[in-house]
């Protein structure tokens, strides 16, 4: 007892040094007034261990020269196959975008392969003209629809029952796997209903991939979007400058801006050039659009609005989440949900660069694929750090090695290698900075 | 019996009207251990009220059962006289109850405006209003004088013991509740943060808020308390006003759950504390 008041009535004064270690902690964005100091946070930042979206552009940047160098006829940075690597990368994206909200709550889901296949088989199942019949969109709305409430299932079993991620969706993989078979073992296809055909309907679902946007409207769509977006950003921005909040600097807000524009204008230039041998192929695909707005909209949900904040408090603290009065098990349903969702519309595309469904769908290795991609672009495993971006920028990263690969002809043992290899050395880069960040700060209760 | 005594010199309802809480006979056991048998607690509008009790004593696991985090196993509250039930931190919050955990309950990887504001977040346009919560939790910081955090946008992992302690009180008064529970607010404060949490807690008790603080420093406790309860293996061992206590009689009852000293002063608290 006597050592217990003690110990209390010790004075305990603060450590004057605790908050400058902690200065290299900091967002660089969130002290900086000027771009220039906000570039020396920003490196001391990276030197402190935590280096961002740094190693993935960096990788892309690496893939790039290695394949243009060596690849045949220097064909890498054509713009045929610039648009295609982006369309391969799509699924990888738009998989990778939806398994993200699992990462970010720390759980996994390992379903999304065939989960979304069992959506895509049944949207070409129910479009073709032998049969059904349905319209293209009632058949991407059911198809949509049976996806999310696979993953509101999963996502009750995880929640309400406190099954483990890791076994539900594994086993949630093996029965859709089985569905999958089933639905496209229906109808007179043998396992094969495609989409080829002058019907409207399926030419929508194959245009999903293939499709193009006239060049002139490509350009004015471009136009239209960054134009949105910069207004939004400058308005946001300028808005907390002037009540005194922190902000960025006036010059970082007009970066980013230029490198949105800049980007966009690469993108819709390569997009429309003339990618046919024989004839025209020229505009933005429709891949695009869709994966921006896959982007967009789920963006907007983890950034701005309650449900992301509780999805990052749940990654970080799911103690300090409950105690806040935060609904868990709705929260990571819904997650789940989504990740479901999201997955229908990556294996939609997947089918759609297929031309149809196939009993080979490669459900496991597409997993795989997707949350490789989620955490080269910068998301952790262990929960509560991650963003969409990340899908996008990891999913290039994984197409471009497949395309690079593709091209030079090496063999697909070679390709399971180096995909494997490249997924070890993102693990082994979150892992590495989750621990330079957790033994730098104070010790936790 | 120690309890029994000691009740007895409680002031009177005319003095202090019905408790805002009042705690009944509460059971709660974790698997064999027996953490808080039979517990009554009084917590008055406009007081303050140490909790004291040695290392495991029950005093954090009766905070969390106030809080709803733990369920009770029996007993009953009474919130304002009537009595309710409280099953969820957010049954606790929506009767006006805000509580400062012993574990701080931060997330790590939020920001220090995220974490004020989680589970209450400020919505404009069916979006966060990340402005206006920005300026409220600046605004309730620098009241508390916390003003060595560089930012408070930066993210709670980054921030020292103490300044995640301040955070996490900055959060508890920051709304506009009845009752405040700190749990050992000040563990981790250095002597200028720990003066503004004492004096934020008599500032809370001047706007007539019921307030409990749960430290093991008797100087604190005896500084800001109104009224003293001493838990002892998880049962009352004793609560009364802070004068009818001095710093021995506390600690008598802390490690033996009763005290000789406070008996022979049972009929005449007032004078013994004046002594
Ligand atoms: N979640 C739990 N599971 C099992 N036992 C628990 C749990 N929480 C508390 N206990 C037990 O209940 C008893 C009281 O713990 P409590 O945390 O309330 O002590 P305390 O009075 O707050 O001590 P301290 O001064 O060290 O904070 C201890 O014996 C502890 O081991
Ligand atoms: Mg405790």
């Amino acid at each position: 007892m006597e050592k217990n008041v003690a110990r209390a009535e010790a004075p305990e004064s603060e450590d004057p040094t605790a908050a400058a270690e902690a200065a290299v902690e900091v967002p660089p964005e969130i002290v900086a007034q000027t771009l220039g100091q906000w570039f020396q946070a920003w490196m001391a930042r990276i030197r402190a261990g935590d280096s961002g979206v740094l190693p993935v552009i960096l990788g892309l940047v690496i893939i790039t020269f290695v394949f243009e160098g060596i690849s045949p006829h220097q064909v890498f940075l054509s713009a045929t196959n610039l648009v295609n690597l982006f369309q391969q990368s799509a699924v990888f994206m738009v998989l990778a975008m939806g398994v993200i909200f699992a990462l970010l709550l720390g759980q996994i889901d390992l379903s999304i392969g065939f989960v979304g296949a069992t959506g895509a088989a049944i949207a070409v199942q129910l479009v073709q003209p032998a049969t059904t019949k349905w319209p293209w969109w009632a058949a991407i709305a059911a198809a949509l629809l049976v996806c999310a409430l696979i993953g509101a299932i999963q996502g009750t079993l995880i929640a309400r029952l406190r099954l483990s991620s890791l076994i539900v969706t594994l086993a949630g993989g093996l029965i859709f796997n089985g569905v999958m078979l089933i639905v496209l073992g229906l109808g007179p296809f043998s396992g094969y209903p495609s989409l080829a055909g002058s019907n409207a309907n399926l030419q929508v679902l194959y245009n999903l991939m293939w499709g193009t946007i006239n060049p002139t409207v490509s350009w004015v769509g471009m136009v239209v979007l960054v134009a949105a977006a910069g207004l939004i950003m400058w308005s946001a921005d300028n808005r907390r400058r002037r009540s005194g909040l922190v902000a960025p600097p006036v010059s970082l807000t007009l970066l980013k801006i230029g490198l949105i524009a800049v980007c966009a204008v690469v993108v819709v230039a390569i997009c429309n050039v003339n990618r046919a041998a024989i004839g025209t192929l020229e505009g933005v695909p429709w891949v695009i659009p869709i994966v921006l707005a896959v982007f967009t909209v789920w963006m907007v949900l983890l950034q701005k609005t309650r449900f992301g904040r509780y999805v990052y408090a749940i990654g970080g603290n799911p103690e300090a989440a409950r105690r806040a009065g935060v609904r868990l098990a709705n929260i990571i349903t819904l997650c789940f949900t989504i990740s479901a969702f999201t997955a229908g519309i990556g294996a939609l595309l997947y089918a759609s660069n297929l031309g149809g469904m196939s009993n080979n769908f490669p459900g496991n290795s597409l997993v795989l694929q997707a949350i490789a991609s989620a955490v080269i672009g910068g998301t952790s495993l262990f929960g509560g750090r991650g963003k969409v971006l990340h899908g996008i920028l990891g999913g290039l990263v994984i197409g471009g090695i497949y395309n690079g690969m593709y091209l030079l002809s090496i063999p697909v043992q070679w390709q399971f290698i180096v995909v494997g290899v490249v997924l070890i050395l993102a693990v082994s880069i979150d892992a590495l900075s989750r621990r330079s960040a957790t033994s730098g700060s104070v010790a936790r209760v | 019996m120690a309890q029994q005594a000691v009740t007895g010199a409680s002031p009177g309802p005319a003095q202090l009207g019905e408790p805002l809480l009042k705690v009944r006979g509460i059971n709660k056991h974790f698997g064999p251990v027996q953490a808080l048998t039979n517990v009554d607690l009084d917590l008055y509008a406009g007081q303050v009220t140490a909790l004291c009790g040695d290392n495991g004593a029950g005093k954090s696991v009766l905070t969390k059962c106030i809080a709803g985090i733990y369920q009770i196993d029996g007993g009953q509250f009474f919130w304002e006289s009537k009595p309710v039930a409280i099953h969820s931190p957010r049954d606790s919050s929506a009767l006006g109850i805000e509580t400062v955990y012993q574990d701080l309950a931060l997330a790590d990887n939020l920001d220090i405006v995220q974490n004020m504001f989680l589970g209450r977040e400020q919505i404009r346009n069916g979006l966060l209003n990340e402005d206006d919560m920005e300026r409220s939790a600046g605004k309730t910081l620098s009241s508390l004088r916390v003003t060595t955090v560089r930012s408070i946008r930066q993210p709670v992992a980054s921030l020292s013991g103490g300044q995640r302690q301040s955070v996490a009180v900055a959060k508890a008064v920051m709304w506009n509740s009845k009752l405040v529970m700190l749990d050992e607010p000040t563990a981790a404060l250095g002597v200028v943060q720990t003066n503004q949490v004492l004096q934020l807690v008599r500032r809370l008790r001047e706007r007539g808020l019921a307030v409990m603080v749960i430290s093991h420093n008797l100087n604190d406790v005896f500084e800001v308390a109104d009224r003293i309860a001493v838990l002892h293996l998880g049962r009352m061992a004793g609560q009364d006003r802070a004068d009818a206590f001095d710093r021995q009689s506390v600690v008598d009852y802390m490690t033996t759950g009763a005290s000789t000293r406070s008996r022979r002063a049972d009929g005449d608290g007032e004078k013994r504390g004046q002594s």
